[in-house]
């Protein structure tokens, strides 16, 4: 029990300062912290497999798009001039309507769970071998499968289209 | 066989206005005239056919198709020929073929497709009242009789490029529209009280019963009725449209307007004969009125100038006779005089469409005078009905007239009779005015008449004289034919020949009033006196010794005005009806009522709808975040309400 | 041991951080990235629900999401390139084209 409260602080208190963060590459370390975190909640539920891909994948491959294009674009800081010096969560504008309005679908959701308590542990076992996985993946959902590969083959096409320089000297 | 009387003129209608264009004015009017005839001979061959039947059942009937059937009630299209419609058809088709051999050299002048369309319209009027008074229930009946509305504007409004001819018909047209009203309103009276409109089952289902004390439900339908007729037939207060319908073309005044259409009213009442005995509040009222009618009439007629104005208003002025008679019971006596005056009237307004023709469209009387030696067939032929109308004994008019007044007399209203006997001097008085200032004396000329540049020049004068043509042929067949109509016809009444037929007809119903001998003898001649008092005041006043005339009409300026004026009855129809109406219409209704509430809220919608666009459509931002805010704010809300329940 | 309303409470957490992060903050990228955190929160809940039915349907959703969230991330930042190549700037909202 200790423990998932510790990884659950890691990451709420890594989510929360990515989004406060100003430095977009503070941001995207912080958020490899919470997938850290999140990984270590994947093995306590018993899925070892999830959790490897986490930080494989997300933590190692997406993030490390993220800083690539945070690098290449040399973007400055938020620029508009009261940026210096009013925090990103008081700006103004229906922005911080958004803002409480993300807080009222947390207290909403929670409030929803509360209602209907499960509090009871988890019953049933575990499908922790990455071989019953496998097993799934290749049978029942193979048409899934192969459907994401063509997605991924898209999104790389897109991907070199849309970032390509236009003028062609 | 009785379906041919009125499919012969409307097939001649077909003709004429589908080809009409196309084929001389020879072919119109030989189609036309033929159409008629031919009608006119079966109507012949099929009276001879009920003559021959027993007088109890004497009827024809033929059921052509059924009409409605709605429920258990239904109607068919069905013809009845019994005595009385055995008299109108004849008169229909049988002045109707002179008129329509008359037209075809009256209207020679028009071009070959007005000439058709001309006849045309005469078929079908033909054929609508023959439908009329063929129709054994209202609803075939109102067919007819809407039919012949229509084409009486069709013929007024003939010339209808003239304004005051379009306005005529339309006039026309709408009047009789408001007696077409009470008519409906007395059908579906019937309906309701009877459950049937054919007239032999209501008949047959009121006759048992006693006639109404009070005014009930049968004196309502009745009366209502009635309204119709005095819209059809001319009477107070709907005539005001029968003197300007003049407009028209005279062989149309002569048949729509004398002899046929507007003897429907008093054809309605009599065909339902049995129905309005047992309604004696409405009797008394068409008794009334006619007579208040014929009496008005005559006064406007008295001190008219023009020559169709003097006859129209003598029409309104005979129909209240028979409305009289209607109304004092003596259904025969009506008939009878609808029958002669069809024959005299006729004659009347041919005549004196030849005097029109032959001056080439002059009809104030103040410009004609000395005719009597160019024109001796129109004279002689008009001096003929004249006299019949005057009612001198010998003549047809006599027979009908003095029988109205001896059974109104009889039957004890006596106060109707003498204002009937006043009118009847009147008659003879304004009819032989008419006569000495068109045919006696010396030719008049007034105010230069601008339809005439050949009087401009002097020396066209003698000659123009000269050129007074005579009726040709066709016109003066019809005429001759005429006259000695007026003069015979009566005689068919003779020794109450002309009751008898008519009984069934009108049975079964209170008995006629009995006659009396002596006191008829009496009243006959009393009516003989009068009518000669009237012809000699008309010869003094306007033939031997006109200054008189003229110093009496000074004397009496005030009230000659009111007559020449027609007692100002359009005007205050104008002013008390239409404009109410026109201005209710145009200022309340079109500019309250549509232009600012119908076209506001239409308008208003659509700048409403406007408006709200404009504030919607502030709502593209452009900024996506703003976007994403709205369907997350969505999201929320979704959530909420589902997790709430 | 934590029960299954303690996963899913952390998840609806996470993601609600997320959302606030896409409307607050004015640089795209970060947007993206909060956009990743909600669906990590996403996932957290699949597998959870998983484990809870004894299924290993939730691991597999998992796999698909994290593929999608790959596919996408590399077209966003594609777009983000481009779009930072017309403007020189990563703020959204300079680019209101979408707009009546």
């Amino acid at each position: 029990m200790g423990l998932f409260y510790l990884f659950a602080a890691v990451a709420v208190l890594a989510s929360l300062l990515v989004i406060a963060q100003r430095n977009p590459i503070y941001s995207v370390l912080l958020l490899i912290a919470s997938f850290g975190a999140l990984s270590g909640l994947y093995v306590m539920l018993e899925a070892p497999f999830v959790a490897v891909i986490q930080i494989i994948v997300y933590a190692g491959a997406i993030m490390v798009l993220f800083l690539f294009v945070v690098m290449l674009l040399n973007a400055p800081h938020e620029d508009t001039d009261y940026d210096e010096r009013v925090h990103p969560l008081m700006r103004p504008g229906p922005m911080r309507f958004g803002g409480v309005l993300a807080i009222a679908l947390a207290l909403e959701l929670v409030w929803a769970l509360t209602k209907r308590a499960e509090s009871g542990r988890f019953a049933g076992g575990a499908v922790s071998s990455v071989a019953a996985i496998g097993r799934l993946l290749f049978t029942q959902y193979a048409f899934a499968f192969e459907v994401t590969s063509v997605l991924i083959i898209a999104a790389m096409v897109g991907a070199v289209v849309l970032a390509r320089r236009e003028d062609w000297r | 066989m009785l379906l041919l009387i009125p499919l012969l003129p409307f097939l001649g209608f077909l003709v004429n206005a589908g080809f009409g264009r196309r084929i001389s004015r020879a072919a119109s009017g030989a189609v036309a005239c033929g159409a008629i005839v031919a009608s006119f001979v079966v109507s012949a061959v099929a009276v001879a056919r009920l003559v021959g039947l027993d007088p109890e059942s004497r009827a024809l009937a033929e059921a052509v198709f059924t009409w409605i059937t709605s429920g258990d009630f239904s109607v068919g299209f069905t013809l009845r020929l019994d005595p009385l419609s055995a008299v109108m058809i004849l008169v229909v088709t049988g002045i109707g073929s002179l008129i329509h051999i008359y037209s075809t050299a009256y209207m020679h002048e028009e071009p070959p497709s007005e000439y058709a369309r001309y006849f045309s319209y005469l078929n079908l009027f033909a054929a609508f009242m023959l439908v009329l008074v063929l129709g054994s229930n209202f609803l075939v009946m109102f067919l007819g009789w809407e039919g012949v509305g229509l084409c009486s504007y069709l013929l007024v409004g003939f010339w209808y490029r003239k304004q005051s001819a379009s306005d005529a018909g339309k006039k026309a047209f709408i009047v009789n529209r408001i007696g077409d009203w009470g008519f409906v309103l007395g059908v579906l009276g019937l309906f309701v009280r009877f459950g049937t409109l054919d007239f032999q089952q209501i008949a047959r289902a009121i006759a048992p019963l006693s006639p109404e004390t009070t005014f009930g439900t049968v004196s309502l339908i009745t009366l209502l009725l009635f309204v119709g007729a005095t819209g059809k037939s001319a009477q107070i207060p709907l005539y005001v449209w029968l003197p300007d319908a003049m407009e028209g073309p005279t062989p149309v005044s002569a048949l729509i307007h004398a002899a046929t259409m507007v003897t429907a009213g008093v054809y309605m009442i009599g065909r339902n004969a049995v129905l309005f005995a047992h309604a004696p509040q409405t009797l008394t009222i068409v008794a009334i009125i006619g007579c208040a009618t014929a009496f008005f009439a005559g006064t406007i007629g008295l001190v008219q100038n023009d020559i169709k104005r003097v006859l129209a208003y003598s029409t309104v002025s005979q129909l209240g006779y028979m409305f009289l008679a209607m109304g004092v019971g003596a259904y025969a006596a009506g008939v009878f005089h609808l029958y002669t005056h069809a024959f005299f009237k006729a004659l009347l307004f041919l005549g004196s469409g030849a005097v029109i023709h032959a001056l080439h469209g002059e009809q104030d009387l103040r410009n004609m005078g000395g005719l009597k030696h160019e024109l001796p067939i129109t004279y002689w032929t008009f001096l003929a009905g004249a006299i019949a109308i005057s009612g001198v004994p010998g003549f047809a008019g006599f027979f009908s007239k003095d029988e109205i007044l001896a059974k109104t007399f009889t039957s004890g209203h006596t106060l109707l009779w003498a204002v009937g006997l006043l009118t009847s001097l009147l008659t003879a008085v304004y009819m032989f005015r008419l006569v000495y200032m068109a045919f006696h004396g010396t030719r008049r000329r007034a105010a230069p008449a601008p339809a005439h540049p050949e009087e401009e020049e002097p020396a066209a004068h003698g000659a123009e004289h000269a050129h007074l043509h005579d009726a040709p042929a066709p016109m003066a067949i019809a005429l001759v034919v005429l006259a000695i109509g007026s003069v015979v016809a009566g005689y068919a009444g003779l020794g109450g020949r002309f009751e008898h037929f008519l009984e069934p007809s009108f049975a079964p119903q209170t008995a006629e009033i009995a006659a009396d001998g002596s006191v008829e003898t009496t009243l006959m001649l009393v009516s003989i006196v009068v009518a000669f008092a009237g012809i000699g005041i008309a010869t003094y006043y306007f033939l031997k010794n006109t200054r008189a005339a003229a110093l009496l009409a000074a004397r009496f300026a005030g009230l000659r005005l009111l007559l020449q004026n027609k007692y100002y009855v359009d005007e205050i129809y104008d002013a008390a009806l239409v404009q109410p109406i026109r201005i209710t219409s145009e200022s309340g209704l079109w500019k309250g009522v549509d232009v600012n509430v119908i076209d506001g809220i239409v308008n208003g919608v659509g700048r409403t709808v406007a408006g709200t666009s404009d504030v919607l459509r502030r709502l593209q931002t452009g900024s996506v975040r703003a976007y994403a805010a709205s369907l997350f704010f969505g999201v929320v809300l979704i959530l909420g309400y589902y997790l709430w329940r | 041991m934590p029960s299954l309303n303690d996963y899913l409470v952390l998840s609806a957490v996470l993601f609600a951080i997320g959302t606030a992060g896409v409307f607050v903050r004015r640089n795209l990228i970060t947007i993206l990235l909060s956009i990743e955190i909600m669906l990590n929160a996403v996932n957290l809940s699949f597998v959870a629900f998983g484990r809870a039915l004894g299924s290993a349907d939730g691991q597999i959703i998992v796999f698909f999401v994290m593929t999608v969230a790959a596919a996408e991330a590399a077209v966003g930042l594609a777009i983000v390139i481009s779009l930072f190549r017309h403007k020189e700037s990563l703020n959204p909202d300079t680019f209101t084209e979408l707009k009546w």
